[in-house]
């Protein structure tokens, strides 16, 4: 058995001082790459960084179903290279989908006439639109929930951010003739569980949503063919609600006139109400205590500096990050260099749309030798923003907790 | 050419992947084989391994109530009980 140790002897020289850590402690060099000190003990020791099929390296969190985490070093770049992408799975049976044979079925019961497209179809017979969103994991972060969350214990990078092009979900389904009593819109991909007996993965979204022209069915990423790990040869995008929700291998989209009953809908990703900022709501799923996750919440990660690093005393240098939320836009960023005293704004950089990440610069300046604490905090156009305290929730979503990193200027 | 050359990576993939996974072994005690068997043929057993050190019995129990009720996992009552007492003594908190 090869151990995270002997993979980095072998491999340290290729790992930068990158990743990103919470609080003062020891995450740094090398180690950081594999994630913040806050993860669990068991994950950290467990973490290699790992090369799939079209991928670099990763950081491998679980084999079987396949998922992997992209480095903080990434997110340097405001999109995330389609080969540096996260995985992510809930079933193991993920089949090697042929372009050629591919077909999407389009129908249920609210639909009149009942589509079956092809690729071809899909790339010429609808208006081609392209939209930069963030697509990131509902679980992101989760492994820094304390108490423990049990699940794939995420660092921060279970997301990214890329140009999306297909056609929009609105055209395909207008073209299928969606009656006016459909409720929600139900998606299923390739994917499936090595026993009958796993429930699916399949998902539903309120048709409200499915008919925003944001909603995507993508063929390209970052204008390539989607990588097999990321959905080829077609996925749902659906920009500012959690990657929950964009299938992979999407093999048919169903209108119904009644709440999806699926786990994965039903019982799986929920968040209790009335605990997060959240705007969107997906109503026809709620229950009194809970209701499935929809839009992210605002967030922001320093990208450029880690933990334990030293800085020049008196010499300004650059903090880097990225800011992202559920669609509203992000207002402003604001960092601290004082463990949140003090606070000041950073400059944003370009507007790639309120999807998008938004890329921002900090000059922060140590002007005394000694240990310092950088902060940053987003917000958002809807008014929100990250918060100090975890919202404590059954299933560990939603982490945006200002993120602290501590620094050394000598 | 291109789609054949990628199914063909595919192939050479999953070959790694499943070598790779071998590469996990449990420690060592009773329940370890009922593990290896019944909790490996949906997953890969990583997973014990990320969520340590911090589930106690009642919370190992619930896992494997969890994969049995809610994901279909077909494990005798007498397997899910050796397999949570296993979790908690090798990868639960340490007292």
């Amino acid at each position: 058995m090869q151990s995270r140790r002997d993979f980095l002897k072998t491999t340290g020289g290729l790992m930068l001082a990158s990743g990103a850590g919470w609080h003062a402690g020891h995450a740094s060099g090398a180690d950081a790459v594999l994630g913040p000190a806050e993860l669990p003990e068991g994950t950290l020791n467990a973490s290699i960084l790992e090369v799939l099929s079209g991928k670099v390296a990763l950081i491998k969190k679980s084999w079987r179903p396949p998922n992997y985490e992209t480095p903080v070093s990434y997110f340097n770049d405001v999109f995330t290279p389609n080969d540096a992408f996260f995985v992510r799975y809930h079933l193991s049976n993920i089949p090697e989908v042929a372009a050629a044979t591919w077909r999407l079925k389009i129908g249920g019961e609210a639909v009149d006439k009942p589509l079956e497209l092809s690729l071809e179809n899909l790339q010429h017979d609808y208006e081609q639109v392209e939209i930069a969103a963030v697509n990131q994991c509902s679980g992101n972060r989760r492994g820094m929930f304390v108490p423990h969350v049990p699940g794939v214990e995420w660092g921060p990078g279970a997301m990214g951010n890329a140009r999306w092009k297909g056609v929009r979900l609105k055209d395909v389904l207008t073209k299928a003739g969606l009656k006016k009593e459909a409720l929600e819109i139900v998606f299923d991909g390739a994917d499936s569980g090595v026993f009958l007996t796993t429930p699916d993965f399949v998902k539903s979204i309120p048709v409200w949503k499915a008919m925003d022209e944001n909603t995507l069915i993508a063929w390209q990423m970052n204008g390539q063919p989607l990588p097999h790990w990321n959905g080829f040869p077609a996925r749902i995008v659906v920009p500012g609600w959690t990657g929950t929700y964009w299938m992979k291998h999407i093999t048919s989209i169903n209108a119904v006139t009644k709440p999806f009953d699926g786990f994965w809908i039903k019982i799986a990703y929920r968040i209790p109400r009335g605990k997060f900022p959240i705007v969107d709501r997906f109503i026809s799923q709620e229950t009194d205590v809970n209701t499935p996750i929809t839009e992210m919440v605002v967030n922001s990660l320093m990208t450029n500096v880690a933990n334990g690093q030293t800085v020049a005393a008196g010499r300004p240098f650059e903090v880097k990050g990225i800011a992202w939320d559920g669609g509203y836009g992000i207002s402003r960023v604001d960092v601290s260099q004082d463990g949140g005293q003090y606070w000041r704004s950073a400059t944003l950089g370009q507007d790639y749309g309120r999807f998008s990440f938004r890329q921002w610069t900090y000059v922060a300046n140590a002007a005394q030798p000694g240990p310092l604490v950088v902060m940053a905090r987003a917000s958002n156009r809807a008014g929100a923003t990250q918060t100090f305290e975890l919202i404590a929730n059954p299933a560990g979503y939603h982490h945006n907790v200002v993120q602290r990193i501590s620094l050394n200027a000598a | 050419m291109k789609i054949a050359t990628i199914l063909i990576a595919l192939a050479l993939a999953a070959t790694t992947v499943i070598a790779a996974e071998q590469r996990i072994v449990l420690k060592e005690g009773p329940g370890r084989d009922k593990i290896e068997a019944n909790c490996g043929s949906c997953h890969s057993l990583d997973y014990i391994l990320t969520n340590s050190p911090f589930m106690t019995r009642p919370v190992w129990d619930a896992e494997v109530t969890k994969m049995i009720k809610a994901y279909g996992a077909p494990v005798t009552d007498a397997d899910a009980k050796d397999i949570a007492e296993y979790l908690a003594k090798n990868y639960g908190p340490q007292p």
